[in-house]
């Protein structure tokens, strides 16, 4: 697959060539917020703090597109470039020809590659993401896809930014639908050590204890606006947190959300890391 | 929901309206407005930002009677109604005929005779939950959901009717199908079928 380019002249560039597309790897960039009324969700990457940093050391604006992958990713530079990943931490310049493997961090689920100049694919409603629910966006990497790169400006060195360790409790706040579980859920929640059983860029399921519904709540619930770090629990208990790609709206109970500050780092938890949730009464910033 | 997110419920108006309301009150920072069933979201950009929403709506309280006076689509045969071509030969559509007690022809007769609006867009790009079925036809949704519904099918569920805008997963009963696109990036607006559409089914 050729990703379109620009129509116009001299604003792009040859610059990658996949060679292994390895396990989820897109282009990402800030998404596509204010579509969600007609059921289009904000998508771009999971790691914000993360990809945005490496685009500023590779002098791009925090919006250009980046490459988001879960491993495996293998790259070779059609043209000279300049580029970083989340494991090295500066940036490199690469011939013609030059072979770069994105590796994953250990620590961490996602790894991004930035390159000088963003990544350049077709917007659809304003962004290069791609939206792995609806389709929407670029098609996902695969062997062989070609990326063109904008004219990049110079790289900063400046900060190098060195990846703090991932917190090891996330902050929730209490959520709309809070009642509709057994109030020992709060209790429960913070005391419970969670893993990742599934994750994907939509949710992640969570495994560690089953939480009880509310006796009284026995209907379904219609379907309501969700929003990215939203905590649904199904029927079945193991609730699922809401990522980039999630659903605008579900009819699951949204007991809790992640707290602003800690939306990346749940999405880097790795399948199997053990966390825990602290719980917070009030939202921030309330009167 | 979250620190930079509320949930609206308890509405005197439907949720459509109620939105149309507050998109009236403009205030800055608030990314989306979402209609549902029951509810509205907002979502801001910052907490602060949702702090200047929740002084909006306490210091105007949204009146019942300003969002019905203020809403432009009236349930009609008028322009503005949107039809939607209909091959009524969906795969439910003799087993739904069966549950609701009619005949196919029956059955095609009440769906394809009302004008529906929809309510709101969820669950897909371009998903309308449409509102105005007859209740002969209310039937609740699949135990087990479809792995793959074809993109266009056109189905009901409870007191809904729906347009699948492409292939997706799916638990609503499916009466038929429609080549007409519900939704379209490159258009403006690219849904088809925004909150407060007039929405008639025509027989094909």
């Amino acid at each position: 697959m050729t990703v379109t380019r620009l129509t116009t002249a001299g604003e792009t560039r040859p610059g990658l060539v996949v060679l292994q597309a390895g396990v989820s790897s897109t282009l990402q960039d800030l998404g596509r917020p204010g579509y969600a009324a007609i059921g289009v969700t904000a998508s771009g990457v999971l790691d914000v703090g993360l990809a945005t940093a490496l685009n500023r050391l590779v002098g791009n604006p925090p919006g250009a597109a980046v490459i988001e992958t879960a491993g495996g990713l293998e790259v070779m530079a059609a043209a000279p470039v300049t580029i970083v990943d989340s494991t090295i931490e500066v940036p490199v310049t690469l011939r013609a020809g030059d072979v770069h493997r994105v590796r994953v961090r250990s620590d961490r689920a996602w790894g991004y590659l930035a390159v000088s100049g963003g990544i350049v694919a077709r917007p659809v409603l304003g962004s290069c993401a791609t939206d792995t629910l609806s389709g929407l966006g670029p098609a996902p990497l695969a062997d062989g896809t070609e990326l063109a790169i904008g004219r990049g400006s110079e790289p900063t060195f400046v900060d190098a930014a060195p990846l703090r360790a991932l917190p090891t409790t996330i902050e929730l706040v209490v959520g709309p639908r809070a009642d509709w579980l057994t109030p020992a859920w709060v209790d429960t929640m913070s005391r419970t050590v969670w893993r990742s059983s599934a994750a994907s860029r939509v949710g992640m399921r969570l495994t560690g204890t089953r939480l009880q519904r509310h006796p009284d709540r026995t209907g379904e619930l219609p379907s309501e606006g969700l929003v990215r770090g939203a905590v649904q629990v199904p029927p079945s208990g193991e609730p699922v947190v809401m990522l980039a790609d999630h659903p605008t709206t579900g009819g699951y109970p949204v007991v809790a959300v992640v707290a602003e500050r800690h939306l990346d780092a749940i999405a880097q938890y790795a399948n199997g890391q053990p966390f825990r949730f602290a719980v917070r009464a009030q939202a921030m910033g309330r009167e | 929901m979250g620190d930079t997110a509320l949930l609206i419920e308890d509405l005197d108006v439907s949720p459509a309206a109620w939105t149309q309301r507050f998109s009236q009150l403009a205030p800055p920072g608030v990314i989306d407005v979402v209609p549902a069933a029951t509810t509205v979201l907002i979502r801001c950009s910052n907490a602060s930002d949702l702090t200047q929403v929740r002084r909006a709506l306490s210091a105007q309280r949204v009146d019942a009677d300003d969002c019905v006076a203020s809403t432009p689509i009236e349930l009609g045969d008028g322009p503005g109604v949107v039809e939607i071509p209909t091959r009524y030969d969906g795969i439910d559509l003799q087993w739904a005929a069966e549950q609701c007690a009619l005949t196919v022809d029956e059955l095609v007769a009440v769906h394809s005779g009302a004008t529906y609006r929809a309510e709101f867009i969820g669950f897909a790009p371009g998903f309308a939950y449409l509102a105005g079925l007859d209740d002969r036809l209310h039937l609740p949704r699949r135990q087990t959901p479809r792995i793959s519904v074809p993109a266009g099918s056109v189905a009901i569920s409870a007191a809904y009717t729906a347009v699948y805008p492409r292939a997706s997963p799916g638990g609503w009963h499916l009466l038929g199908s429609t080549e007409l696109a519900m939704f379209t990036p490159e258009r403006e607006p690219p849904a088809l079928l925004p909150a407060g559409t007039a929405v008639r089914f025509v027989p094909l």
